[in-house]
């Protein structure tokens, strides 16, 4: 917990140059239906590096061809300077892959599930047990060494995942929603394992539609909706390009919310009504507050907090449910 | 390193072994006594009981004056096989993209599609040999081989007989979207060709058009060779016949199965 907090406070690593990942008018279509539509990437070597979207966006499908197992429909793309639709298998031999979905083997050991593993890659079964062990000891899975995967929590097993996908000393990490389902102590765990291997060099690219995730996680990201990017930098200057520095939430009492709107429209850069609330985009927050006030409106309730990039999010993708 | 991706050679598949020897380690225990077990009561039943009922009457004449013993022991043996292939390709197959997912695990590695099929199959060839190969101590058991040469090619020609179903079935349950389809293979599949491969009757007795059904099926070659072999009666013409045909349907059920991976893979 303690190094995770110390992340927000180190410079992010900066990429060394090296690319890693380079996409050019990447497209994939399933038939008709066409999940990525012309997406341009970079990702340099040492760098944590986020694709951000709802559900439906093209992350998936995006990350899929990155970890080489799907083929490009349309653009091109090289990973670790190599073309997936010829180095298929010399890419994969490099890179790490976390699955949204785990495909551990339940019936299997803790141990034996990551011994197997390391032999896919090759590895002799004493340098795949010598690792196995470092592992089990850096995810703390140490004591469940032998117990079967299906025992396992939640969180263990998404440790056990991202064990797995170190097994072969990987270049490029690629983890595709790595904390969903997890309960936050889970989630805390798994953000300060992936911290520091981000401080070994490992390069991580991640998906995810947590906004706390990409902020404590991403030097820089990209936003994806229905198969484009929509925003991209890291979360500090998506904040400063599409959101305002802070905003201000009004509880009017339900109803009375819209009626409201109307007078504060004039006190900040936006305002959004919900339900349940009004928000206030602003520079300052505090004043908006107190210009309200001024105004004689009396919220139930007013708050002011900084801008997160969930507030871009919300933006740039909307508030309507996706499926 | 320049790797093929696509429709290879399943030149990583060793890197699998482990993985299997893991499966194997954990199943073996379930199936052990099944596989004396069948056999026994098989032969006892339909070779020793409806045999003396048989080799009584006119059967013994009809079938070349060998005993019904002798003559369904190789078909069974050659059933066997069949239903080893079958059951291998199934279940194991759909819960590796279903249920435990582990092809898309191995997918991830460097493994190929072709690696996965290849390693699956091997199993699947490994499983079928050692159920063979007790059935075959058994029927030694009964007296009804006439030479372990004989048997132990008997064995080996089960282990091609086996693929022969495995492999395209492994196909055909990588193309598919759940299980339910499998009853059907074995009831409409299955079953038939268990009855009616000449393991039980010369396929002479059938009306002439389920006889070129029979002849299109591999169990019937199957049962054909294994037979030839058992009783050390080969026709070497025919013998060669037989396993070209046999061949056939392990490269194109092959070519079928990895097809049908590369895609459910690429998903």
């Amino acid at each position: 917990m303690r190094s995770h907090q110390t992340a927000r406070n180190l410079p992010p690593v900066g990429g060394t140059g090296e690319a890693m990942v380079v996409a050019r008018g990447l497209r994939k279509s399933y038939g008709e239906f066409e999940a990525v539509k012309g997406v341009d990437v970079e990702v340099r070597k040492g760098e944590a590096f986020g694709f951000l979207g709802p559900n439906g966006a093209g992350k998936s499908s995006t990350m899929r061809m990155i970890a080489a197992v799907s083929p490009v429909t349309d653009g091109s793309l090289q990973i670790l300077g190599m073309d997936p639709a010829t180095d298929g298998s010399a890419i994969r031999a490099r890179l790490g892959v976390c699955p949204q979905e785990d495909t551990l083997d339940n019936e299997l050991t803790v141990f034996e599930n990551l011994v197997v593993y390391g032999r896919y890659f090759g590895m002799s079964r004493a340098a795949a047990t010598s690792q196995a062990d470092e592992l089990l000891a850096f995810v703390q899975l140490t004591e469940k060494a032998k117990s079967r995967v299906e025992d396992l929590s939640g969180g263990m097993k998404r440790r056990l995942t991202i064990a797995r996908s170190l097994i072969n000393t990987p270049d490029l990490l690629l983890l595709d929603e790595p904390t969903t389902g997890l309960d936050p102590q889970a989630r805390h765990q798994l953000w300060d394992r992936l911290f520091r291997l981000k401080q070994q060099g490992v390069t991580l690219v991640l998906t995810t539609h947590y906004m706390d995730e990409a902020e404590q996680l991403c030097d820089r990201l990209v936003v994806m909706d229905k198969g484009v990017i929509v925003a991209q930098g890291s979360p500090a200057e998506l904040i400063a390009a599409h959101s305002t520095r802070e905003v201000t939430e009004l509880r009017f009492g339900v109803g009375d919310n819209e009626l409201v709107a109307d007078k504060v429209s004039d006190l900040a850069d936006r305002v959004e009504v919900l339900p349940d609330r009004v928000l206030l985009y602003t520079d300052d927050g505090e004043a908006a507050a107190v210009a309200v006030h001024e105004r004689g409106l009396r919220p139930l309730s007013s708050l002011v907090r900084r801008a997160t990039l969930e507030d871009v999010f919300l933006r740039l993708t909307g508030r309507t449910l996706v499926d | 390193m320049a790797t093929l991706t696509s429709g290879g050679v399943p030149r990583l598949a060793p890197r699998l072994t482990d993985y299997w020897v893991t499966v194997l380690k954990r199943t073996w225990r379930g199936s052990v006594i099944t596989s004396f077990l069948m056999p026994f009561l098989y032969l006892a039943a339909m070779g020793v009981g409806l045999g003396s009922f048989v080799d009584d009457r006119a059967g013994a004449q009809a079938l070349g004056g060998i005993t019904y013993l002798a003559f369904i022991a190789p078909g069974l043996l050659a059933t066997t096989a069949m239903q080893t292939g079958v059951f291998e390709s199934t279940y194991p197959v759909m819960g590796g993209f279903k249920w435990h997912r582990s092809y898309f695990a191995m997918a991830a590695s460097p493994l190929t599609p072709a690696d996965i099929v290849a390693a699956q199959l091997a199993f699947a060839a490994f499983r079928t040999a050692i159920t063979c190969a007790v059935f075959l101590g058994v029927i030694a058991g009964f007296g009804a081989l006439s030479s372990w040469w004989g048997g132990l090619l008997a064995v080996v020609v089960a282990v091609l007989l086996g693929l022969a179903y495995a492999a395209p079935i492994t196909g055909l349950a990588s193309r598919m979207k759940n299980e339910s389809g499998f009853s059907l293979i074995f009831r409409l599949g299955l079953l038939p060709m268990f009855l009616f491969s000449g393991a039980f009757f010369p396929i002479t007795q059938l009306p002439v058009v389920a006889q070129w059904l029979a002849y299109l099926t591999p169990i019937w070659h199957g049962v054909e060779l294994s037979r030839m072999l058992t009783l050390g009666q080969v026709d070497w013409w025919p013998a060669v016949g037989h396993l070209a045909y046999l061949a056939a349907w392990v490269v194109a059920g092959w070519l079928y199965a990895v097809k049908g991976f590369e895609r459910r893979l690429a998903q």
